[in-house]
């Protein structure tokens, strides 16, 4: 599986980033290279030192370790959002899909509703509600790419049900969880991949954006976004400060993003074996290659 | 010894079936009130969506182990009418008549019950063979499925069954050719596998809808030799006359949903009665002329 994941360039990307994040996720729990919210009024925008590798802000913080602390908030938003939105996603799904058709149509409906309310709108509702923290910000990424999800997924459902395969394998006596677990949730699974990658890529681009505008991470918790609010204020002054965590985030999002078409492609067998369509029919080559040897030999 | 029961009964001297007519008892989805073998019968078959009557007071019969043909233009009801035999209709789709397997009536049943019927008592096989079977599986365990359901067999018997069924249908290197993706074959291959799944539960009778149509004149020709040496009896659904003049004897004309014709097959294509037999007959006859008569 991850041989096959990483045999495109853009597995390996994601493959790479994903995997330094959780790492460096890992060790900012037991090290940084300075408490990471330490101010120093004596070294403000100090440039990249072997002391302070990507130099230090405006109240002179070590922008290295604050960065390292912030990929406990990433990994925590893009799993935890992830994880919201697969539940919610699910749930929905097979709520629009396995019920009674009135259940059915009003699940669409309410589905077509929900799509319609931005991910902001309901982060703000809920930060009215429960104030603003890293909790608000996973449960409205996760509930909004949830519904966006079954959204999706319930077409895809209603394609393969309508599928020659399933109508074959129900004419050959396959009953409704036979044709549910073996057909249509392998089948749909793909697409449930891609979106549930574009939710984590999402979710780490929400949580920057609301850290941003003030409606996410406390103070007390490292964060990108706010990392990347508070020196963009200064952009004109320092403009190499802002970058590293505007690259961080965007090698996430981007890695999150490919993430989620690289383990499609992985496990797609059209896309993984040998193809007829690629001058490979591995029946006719198995029967015809002895042949062509024999007669080789001979001559 | 079926004939009674049968409003079709072929006059075709040459009896190409064969007829091993199988009894009952081989069949494993006992429990009913099935005592004997008395074929397919269909009587008043009519579905309607939408208030929109698709098929028509559908009546024949294939008696055991014979093959019935239905034939007809694009739209005259012939794929409806192999669904509906499977009870696999689109959802909404209101089915009344009768359709009765060797005395079990099935019209009307529940899914599930009517689910114990499929594979077993009647089964399928579809026109296009690149989209009958999932892309997703390798075909080995495609025919394992309905082996492992019909016949109670563990996943390692099953893998045994399956390699037997993949060469009494033709295939061959059966052991590596059962652990392709469907992609990975030609379609004759394909359409062998389909094959190999409708006949997995050793159905009594055996619907093909087009099976040859999508695939060359070569591989079709290898594709009917197979069908010919099935014993089931057979409902075969095609647009072909030379087709039908070769794998059945008997044979029902639809048109727009309706029974227009039927009977024995030398007799509708010598002397067809009704002007959609007649046109079917004669654009046979001008694809004929084209190729030269091959056809």
């Amino acid at each position: 599986m991850i041989r096959r994941l990483v045999a495109r360039p853009t597995g390996v990307f994601a493959v790479v980033v994903l995997g330094l994040l959780v790492v460096l996720a890992v060790v900012s729990l037991f090290w940084t290279p300075q408490d990471p919210f330490r101010t120093d009024p004596f070294h403000q925008w100090e440039s990249p030192s072997p002391a302070h590798w990507f130099g230090t802000d405006a109240s002179g913080r070590d922008i290295a370790s604050y960065l390292l602390a912030g990929t406990r908030t990433t990994v925590l938003v893009a799993v935890g959002s992830g994880a919201i939105a697969s539940v919610v996603g699910i749930v929905l799904t097979a709520i629009g899909s396995l019920t009674a058709r009135w259940v059915r149509e009003g699940t669409a409906v309410l589905l077509d509703i929900l799509v319609a309310f931005p991910t902001l709108l309901t982060a703000m509702l809920l930060t009215a509600i429960a104030g603003g923290s890293l909790g608000v910000v996973i449960v409205s990424v996760g509930l909004s790419f949830g519904v966006t999800i079954a959204r999706v997924a319930r077409g895809e459902i209603r394609r393969i049900a309508r599928s020659d395969y399933v109508t074959a394998a129900r004419a050959s006596g396959v009953g409704g969880f036979g044709v549910l677990f073996r057909h249509l949730v392998p089948n749909a699974a793909p697409l449930f991949t891609v979106q549930l990658s574009l939710a984590m890529a999402t979710a780490v681009l929400a949580e920057a954006g609301l850290s941003y505008l003030g409606y996410g991470a406390g103070s007390n918790t490292a964060s990108w976004g706010s990392l990347l609010s508070d020196l963009q204020t200064y952009i004109g002054v320092h403009p190499w400060s802002a970058t590293w965590p505007g690259a961080a985030i965007a090698l996430v999002v981007a890695a999150l993003s490919l993430l989620g078409d690289a383990v499609r492609d992985a496990t797609d067998p059209r896309l993984t074996t040998n193809d007829r369509a690629a001058g490979v029919d591995p029946s006719r080559a198995r029967r015809d290659t002895p042949d062509g040897t024999t007669t080789g030999v001979t001559a | 010894m079926t004939a009674a029961t049968d409003p079709t009964d072929p006059t075709d001297g040459t009896d190409r079936n064969a007829a091993t007519d199988r009894t009952a008892t081989t069949d494993p989805t006992d429990g009913t009130d099935r005592t004997a073998a008395t074929g397919l019968e269909v009587r008043g078959l009519t579905v309607r969506i939408d208030r929109r009557t698709i098929l028509d007071d559908v009546t024949f019969a294939v008696p055991p182990g014979r093959r019935v043909g239905v034939i007809g233009a694009s739209g005259s009801g012939k794929s409806m009418t192999s669904l509906a035999l499977m009870g696999l209709e689109p959802t909404g789709a209101e089915v009344t008549g009768s359709i009765r397997l060797d005395g079990t009536e099935l019209v009307g049943l529940p899914d599930r019950q009517r689910a114990r019927y499929r594979g077993s008592g009647i089964a399928m096989v579809f026109q296009e063979p690149g989209t009958a079977l999932d892309p997703l599986r390798r075909v080995g365990a495609q025919i394992a499925e309905p082996l492992r359901l019909h016949r109670g067999l563990d996943r390692r018997a099953a893998g045994a069954a399956a390699r037997e069924l993949a060469g009494s249908v033709g295939l061959p290197d059966p052991e590596s050719l059962l652990r392709q993706y469907p992609h990975q074959l030609s379609g004759g291959q394909r359409q062998r596998i389909c094959i190999a799944m409708a006949m997995a539960g050793t159905p009594s009778y055996l619907v093909a809808d087009e099976p040859t149509t999508a695939l060359d004149v070569t591989t079709e020709a290898r594709i009917l030799e197979l069908f010919e040496g099935l014993t089931a009896g057979m409902v075969f659904v095609t647009h072909d006359l030379a087709v039908l003049a070769r794998i059945a004897d008997t044979a029902v004309v639809l048109d727009a949903g309706r029974v227009v014709e039927q009977g024995s097959v030398a007799q509708l294509l010598a002397d067809p009665q009704h002007p959609a037999t007649a046109a079917l007959v004669d654009a046979a006859r001008a694809t004929a002329r084209r190729t030269g008569g091959a056809a």
